[in-house]
């Protein structure tokens, strides 16, 4: 066994110098938290395919209908039931409706439910969040226990009351979303608020004499926008499942209306005979559903600070 | 812990109470009335409104309706007046009960046993494929799931029977469908769990104490993964069990969701409202129970009660 030579000679060194300028320089540009948070999300790779996927979808949704000749709610007794085609793209419905035209009507429905009911969710659960976190005392403790028995009740249960009571229709559907939705942003928030308000900073606006709605609202929520924004784009896929789940039993939108639940309700009604119809709204649905999980893990990563600077 | 066990219970409690209380106010604030169905004979419009006691003032009413529910009992339904709610639920609940058994069954399983070869495969193509799976699997509704499941397995290679709950056989389709979700949730939470306590100090210390990498795996990682996955279990009863809803029309099963489903599409007021009230009563105290067990399992809970 040769005995290996690590003794390191004086000549084996040399100086390079001493650079001043270099050692000064600021070695990366100085990033605004959002320029950063951007910056990572185009590195990440599945998280800006999703973004993009997601704004040609909102895109679609807006122009599809209207450039097509087809109208959503237009039937054709020579034309039903037939695969894709030059003159149809997604084929058509049992109905003879054209599937291209009614997917992009349906995803109006569903991204507006999907989004209203996150972004309703979102404000009111993080006023009241801070509200409850900022204040503690009595307050805190009966928003709390509210939220226990609203927690306690099943989604679903409320939605399906309210739906019956309400009548079908994406305002009650909103209005059944947000009536539950509320309690986990307020949750997260109050926890937030409760550890952000003992810091310095929150200290300094109180001697400065700012009023508490400024404090919460310009001080302590942007310190948790990032997160915010993560949840709310982890909650929009859940509004749409609830959508569809709830047209699927004949409570969301009622036809001729079209929303993705109500297009792949007609679809398992076909399924024998022209399993397509289920196959397009079921496509729109997942890989929307797939592409806000994956922007809202890539969000997530963005906005964590201890992720910073690294690749 | 007894203090933890009471202040479930009394949740739970007071969460019954107002999902009761709310629903019978939402009640009176349907659109043109439960009884107003023409079809309805003047008999069986007498007898309901004698039932729900409509001449009395509302407070009387709310009374009424507080004792008829303490004594199991949950109303009529207006379209078919010699049906009642109980009747329906006992030929039709323990249908739903089973499939969700038996979907909760293979999701935590089948979700356990993914999630744990995806986190020990960590980064090769095995991880690959179950993290794929676990990814469509959290991004399809489970009544889609259901569909595409029967049309091919059922349809086009006419391996499992379509519909109806006759047999084993008849159970794989809807529990599978029902479970989807389920499972592909639990295999990521417990493959992101595996792979956090991998990295924890006391597997280092179980490894250089010579335990072979099985038995660590095995007493020591999983273990310890396991704990998120119960916290979810929770909302994932109740999701099963209302995903039977869907499911259980799709594949004609005769569970109290089909029923559900039927009574909300004909517009059968009470039978909803009585539905309501047990099947949320019931997964409320599902709720209550895993909150319990969890209390038992997690430590930091256990002892801090004492």
């Amino acid at each position: 066994m040769s005995e290996i030579k690590t003794e390191l000679t004086k000549e084996q060194f040399e100086i390079v110098g001493k650079n001043i300028e270099k050692m000064e320089s600021i070695s990366r540009p100085s990033l605004t938290f959002w320029q950063e948070a951007w910056r990572r999300i185009r590195s990440n790779r599945a998280a800006f395919f999703s973004l993009i996927l997601l704004i040609i979808y909102v895109l679609l949704a807006i122009f599809a209908p209207m450039l097509s000749k087809y109208g959503f709610d237009q039937q054709d007794a020579y034309a039903m039931k037939q695969g894709l085609s030059l003159e149809h793209w997604l084929g058509t419905d049992s109905l003879g409706r054209d599937l291209w035209v009614r997917v992009w009507m349906g995803a109006r429905v569903s991204l507006t439910i999907g989004l209203l009911a996150a972004v309703i969710n979102s404000v009111i659960g993080t006023i009241l969040g801070g509200f409850c976190g900022y204040y503690g005392g009595k307050l805190d403790m009966v928003v709390m226990r509210i939220i226990d028995v609203i927690y306690g009740i099943p989604s679903l249960i409320v939605c399906i009351l309210v739906m019956v009571v309400l009548g079908s229709g994406v305002q009650s559907l909103i209005i059944a979303m947000v009536l539950v939705g509320w309690t986990g942003t307020c949750r997260f928030t109050r926890g937030e608020v409760y550890r952000l308000k003992e810091q310095e900073f929150v200290l300094a606006a109180q001697v400065m004499g700012e009023p508490v709605f400024t404090i919460i609202l310009r001080e302590i929520i942007p310190n948790i926008m990032g997160l915010l924004i993560t949840n709310l784009t982890m909650a929009i896929p859940g509004a749409i499942f609830q959508e569809a789940f709830l047209s699927y039993i004949g409570l969301g939108i009622s036809p001729p209306q079209a929303s993705w639940g109500v297009l792949a309700k007609e679809g398992t009604k076909m399924l024998q005979v022209a399993p397509h119809i289920l196959y397009v709204p079921a496509f729109f649905i997942c890989t929307t559903v797939l592409a806000l999980n994956q922007l809202g893990n890539g969000l997530r990563d963005a906005f964590d600070p201890r992720l910073r600077g690294t690749e | 812990m007894t203090k933890y066990i009471l202040k479930r219970v009394g949740i739970s409690l007071i969460t019954i109470f107002v999902l009761v209380t709310v629903v019978f106010f939402l009640a009176r604030l349907m659109p043109g009335g439960p009884f107003n169905d023409p079809k309805l004979s003047e008999t069986a419009r007498e007898n309901l409104s004698a039932y729900y006691g409509f001449d009395k003032p509302i407070f009387e009413q709310y009374i009424t309706y507080l004792k008829n529910i303490l004594s199991f009992d949950f109303g009529f339904s207006t379209k078919y007046p010699s049906r009642t709610v109980n009747d329906l639920l006992a030929g039709s609940f323990p249908y739903s009960v089973d499939l969700g058994v038996r979907a909760l069954c293979f999701a935590i399983s089948f979700g356990l046993v993914f999630g744990i070869i995806s986190a020990l495969n960590r980064g090769n193509k095995i991880d690959l494929i179950f993290v794929i799976i676990a990814v469509i699997g959290t991004s399809v509704p489970d009544f889609i799931m259901g569909a595409i499941l029967q049309y091919f397995f059922a349809i086009e290679w006419g391996l499992l029977p379509i519909a109806e709950y006759k047999g084993f056989a008849y159970t794989i389709l809807p529990s599978v469908g029902l479970g989807f979700y389920t499972m592909a949730s639990v295999s990521r939470i417990m493959r992101a769990s595996m792979l956090e306590v991998v990295q924890q100090d006391y597997i280092k210390t179980a490894r250089s104490k010579g335990i072979s990498r099985f038995r660590v795996t095995w007493k020591h990682q999983i273990r310890n993964a396991i704990m998120p996955v119960i916290t979810i279990l929770g909302p994932t009863v109740a999701a099963v069990l209302t995903g039977t809803f869907v499911i259980e029309s799709l594949f004609a099963i005769p569970g109290m969701g089909k029923y559900y489903v039927e009574s909300v599409q004909n517009n059968d007021y009470s039978l909803i409202l009585g539905m309501t009230v047990f099947y949320g009563t019931f997964l409320v105290l599902c709720n209550m129970i895993v909150d319990i067990l969890y209390g038992i399992v997690d430590p930091r809970i256990r002892i801090a009660g004492k």
